[in-house]
């Protein structure tokens, strides 16, 4: 464990976002992971997409589950409200949080082990109800606290570092989260900065539940021959389905491209998301089409990254519940409450 | 068939009916008990029912009681045999000279009767068939011929019903006008061709008064409404799916925005207790009211999460409503087995704090101060009733509310005393009383944020594994702990009439009962001091009462004293102090159980005579 404080002092020429803070106000503790270990490019991009996107720390909740990629939410917005829920139980502990406040904003940090084994159940369930989150699995095929178990998101035939081979399929959670009904979805690598940042942006500017599965390489672990998590496995097997940018609705627009090379995905919120096609046929609005592609380059052992489903008007639960403007938490007795003249009326019908 | 004995009771009697459940029979059942109570004379019902959809025995025990005896009595003087499935076991529960209601449309056998009571035949599918041709119409309207027939053998006023059906059929007359002509179709029948009133019979008296009549689990639900819970997630389990239930329609009456139409409320059905009680934790962590509704199971899969909201403190509403157990055990029987599965709920030293509601009225009273109480504690709050309160209506005083009790909000850090400089330690006990302040998320840019967790931390929430730490914060949940007792509805004591150094020790369903088997106690000059608990922890009153007396008994429903075992884990008094009094099989417990059982403790020599009347 590292015990080190963070110095709090900030260089004076540190640049400025939109709302006033500087891209160190977006950092968290200390990390205690290994040296190298790929959730920490993962925090990192956490730090840079929120500071880019101009969102005030506290308007984030942060939760996560249990395990290594559970414990990252300690290590990134530090003035953000964190809840290290019960492993495999993040997405209902989230969902609970988000409909008590529904202005701030939800990230749902979790592991392969947390979200695709224990907690399987409640990764399904809250892609269903279409909680507005973004939703990110720190994916690394192996329990990595305990010492480099398969987990289940491991590749069948995929070795361990004790040289077993995985003879389980694996749970292919963007698979599941498309075929479920999430309405965001993409697969990303935490080497791929470029990448993940504007992926994690379009995320948080979701109207609806957001899923990212990043490939997160354990050092420790999983980084050997052999693996299907390792660094060089998923450089060698990485097919990007487009380049992505992410625009505000205050950022001025200035590259120019040619036409049929972008599409351009303006979401709800006004944010717009603009893809470079690598390929030419792939239409992120299409869910059955990501779905079929999906599934025809994972069996010829490609790893398909980039923003593979959006639905850009996306509605969440509380559309569906049709719950008030005003957050639930903030309601007093007097909104709440019927009194006693209400009561009086319900006595008399139960005579 | 007549026999020369027959039952005699006027305003005291208990009448069964045995039906086929899925037949409709449960709201002509139901208008029974209402008519009586019209009349001004108590009337508890229950109803006994399988884990069955359609096709199986069901039945509805009313007790009518002139002294407003809400609790089992044992024994039955009428029964409705409505059910030819448990013709057999049905006849063999009435007391001898009770009465037999029957359809005896078809002949049946003398060999199928008993001849030391009284048969009423009343050819209700005859009746039945000769008014209506609509299938639907002969089974629904049956229901309502024979509550018409035993009306006239009881005694109930006509006028009674009619006013009941105006209220209930308002606005469809036709439905009105056909219930009517069913009831008199009935009452006509047993007029012409019957002997009526019978010796069992009611009497218009005045015993009801502003009473309410309802059930435990819609008392709940409103009470939850009334006490501010936004939001709530749940699984459906028998016997509590009515409470979840009864809050949504409570909301849609009450929560909807009269301009926008928008929900003050949000309602998750769960894809399993695993979830329910996440979403709690979730949205308790955020600052709203919220609540989960469960039985046994539910809880047994609830626990991680119940242990990281004692740990991490987090306010959290739990209704159980107990049945049978353990496993699946009896799903549709009622028992009070839970208490230290949700006591000490979770891995670890954990301890919680438990509501003990006696009847509807407390139901509705106890799920407004869960909410309050677990705001003001910051820990899962347990309202402990079971299916006996549940699901059966009772008569209980009207629910009142204040309209100025304010919500308890608790300890809530804000953005102005942040602002200003006040120390924030998440779980630092600043005030004595063990409880910590907490903030919401989102509350101040800067100030207040922290990292909520299971795991072990420091008084300013940062990860700690030290000794020291782990020990300040078990013993400060300790303390809040013992700050609960306090905080808690307290026990309610009943002085007997003579100075005694014997005390009985009660709570929650068995209440009924108990104050019966005390009336009768008393009466065989056995007299005993009581004390029904309201709630755990144990407030010092309760160690007090024990000190007291000489012997305790500990009545309560399940099979191995769980109650006991928690006065006497939690309090400095001697087990041999306290005489289990035990009833598990599913049914309510009754007074003649109770006043059995402590006076064969108390005089073993006299009570060797078999009681009268006990349930089998």
């Amino acid at each position: 464990m590292t015990y080190i404080a963070k110095p709090r002092l900030h260089h004076p020429t540190l640049t400025l976002n939109n709302v006033g803070y500087t891209r160190r106000d977006y950092e968290g503790r200390v990390s205690t992971l290994c040296a190298g270990c790929g959730h920490d490019s993962i925090s990192a991009a956490v730090i840079q997409a929120c500071w880019e996107l101009d969102i005030e720390p506290h308007r984030v909740a942060k939760l996560s589950g249990i395990g290594c990629s559970s414990k990252t939410p300690d290590y990134f917005l530090g003035a953000s409200h964190g809840f290290n829920t019960v492993h495999g139980r993040m997405p209902s502990a989230l969902t609970g949080a988000n409909l008590a406040n529904r202005d701030l904003l939800y990230l749902g940090v979790s592991g392969d082990g947390d979200s695709a084994s224990i907690g399987l159940g409640q990764f399904a369930h809250a892609m269903r109800r279409g909680v507005r989150m973004a939703y990110i699995v720190e994916n690394n095929g192996v329990y990595g606290l305990t010492k480099g178990q398969f987990s289940a998101t491991a590749d069948r035939g995929s070795k361990s570092k004790k040289g077993v081979i995985n003879s389980d399929s694996p749970v292919d959670l963007v698979g599941l989260a498309l075929q479920l009904g999430a309405t965001y979805v993409a697969r990303s690598f935490s080497g791929d900065k470029a990448q993940l940042v504007p992926l994690i942006k379009g995320a948080m500017a979701h109207g609806g539940a957001a899923f990212i599965d990043v490939i997160s390489p354990c050092v420790t672990f999983n980084n050997h021959g052999g693996s299907t998590k390792s660094y060089d496995y998923v450089r060698e097997h990485n097919e990007a389905v487009s380049r992505i940018d992410f625009i505000s609705d205050r950022n001025e627009i200035t590259a120019m491209y040619e036409p049929g090379e972008v599409i351009e995905v303006q979401q709800h919120d006004g944010s717009m998301l603009r893809l470079r096609k690598l390929l030419s046929d792939y239409d992120p609005t299409d869910r059955n089409r990501a779905m079929n592609y999906m599934q025809t380059h994972h069996s010829r052992g490609e790893i398909v990254t980039g923003l593979l489903y959006v639905d850009p008007m996306a509605t969440d639960l509380h559309t569906s519940l049709n719950t008030s403007e005003l957050p639930l938490n903030a309601m007093s007795a007097a909104q709440l409450c019927p009194g006693s003249g209400a009561l009086a009326k319900l006595n008399a019908s139960m005579r | 068939m007549k026999t020369t004995k027959a039952v005699e009771g006027i305003n005291d009697f208990v009448i069964k009916f045995a039906n086929v459940n899925g037949s409709g029979s449960a709201s002509a059942n139901e208008l029974f008990a209402k008519a009586i109570l019209r009349m001004g004379v108590p009337v508890s019902p229950r109803n006994i029912f399988p884990s069955n959809i359609q096709g199986l025995p069901t039945w509805y025990e009313a007790r009518v009681c002139e002294k407003g005896y809400e609790g089992r009595r044992g024994g039955v003087d009428m029964m409705v045999a409505m059910n030819p499935q448990t013709w057999d076991a049905d006849l063999a529960e009435i007391e001898a000279g009770g009465y037999l209601f029957y359809d005896s449309t078809r002949p049946m056998p003398p060999s199928k009767f008993r001849t030391d009571i009284n048969v009423i035949g009343v050819p209700l599918t005859e009746i039945t068939n000769a008014a209506y041709t609509d299938p639907r119409q002969r089974q629904l309207f049956k229901n309502i011929i024979y509550v018409g027939a035993l009306s006239v053998l009881l005694d109930v006023d006509a006028d009674v019903f009619e006013k009941l059906f105006a209220e209930t059929y308002k606005g469809k007359e036709r439905l009105l006008e056909s219930n009517v002509r069913a009831l008199h179709l009935g009452r006509d029948y047993v007029k012409t061709n019957l002997a009526a009133p019978l010796g069992i019979r009611v009497r218009r008296s005045d015993q009801v008064g502003d009473k309410i009549f309802v059930d435990g689990n819609s008392s709940i639900g409103l009470g939850l409404v009334y006490g501010g819970a936004t939001v709530a997630a749940w699984y459906p389990i028998t016997p509590s799916t009515s409470v979840p239930e009864a809050f949504e329609k409570y909301c849609h009456k009450f929560r909807v925005d009269p301009v926008t139409g928008q929900h003050k409320f949000a309602i998750v059905q769960a894809e399993d207790e695993l979830a329910s009680i996440g979403v709690v934790v979730g949205a308790g962590w955020n600052g709203a009211r919220a609540f989960t509704a469960t039985s046994g199971p539910g809880i047994s899969l609830m626990t991680e999460f119940i242990g990281l909201a004692y740990f991490a403190e987090i306010p959290v509403t739990i209704v159980n409503v107990q049945r049978g157990g353990p496993s699946t055990g009896m799903p549709t029987r009622t028992q009070q087995s839970d208490l230290l599965s949700c006591a000490y709920a979770s891995h670890g030293d954990t301890k919680h704090v438990l509501l003990f509601p006696e009847d509807p009225h407390e139901c509705f009273e106890h799920s407004a101060t869960a909410l309050d109480l677990a705001e003001r504690l910051q820990a899962p709050i347990f309202v402990m009733t079971d299916l006996d309160i549940g699901m059966n209506q009772r008569l209980c005083k009207p629910f009142v509310w204040d309209d100025a009790r304010a919500y308890d909000r608790g300890k809530v850090m804000t953005a102005e005393e942040l602002e200003a400089g006040k120390d924030f330690g998440r779980y630092k006990d600043v005030d004595g009383d063990g409880i910590p302040w907490r903030t919401l998320p989102g509350t101040h840019e800067t100030k207040g944020a922290y990292f909520t967790r299971g795991t072990t931390r420091d008084p300013y929430a940062r990860y700690s594994e030290r000794g020291p730490d782990y020990i300040y914060n078990m013993e400060r949940l300790l303390r809040k702990f013992k700050t609960a007792a306090d905080l808690v509805p307290q026990p309610v004591l009943r002085n007997a009439a003579k100075k005694t150094s014997i005390g009985v020790i009660y709570f929650g369903s068995t209440s009924p009962a108990m104050r019966e088997a005390l009336d009768v106690l008393e009466e065989q000059d056995i007299h005993l001091n009581a004390l029904r608990l309201c709630a755990f922890p144990f407030p010092q009153s309760v160690d007090d009462f024990i000190a007291r007396h000489d012997k305790v008994f500990v009545v309560e429903q399940n099979r191995d004293a769980q109650m006991r075992s928690m006065l006497v884990n939690e309090l400095d008094v001697s087990p041999k102090q306290l005489v289990k009094v035990l009833h598990y099989d599913g049914t309510p417990i009754t007074a003649r159980f109770i006043a059995r059982a402590i006076r064969e403790n108390l005089q073993p020599a006299v009570t060797a005579a078999p009681m009268h009347r006990e349930a089998a």
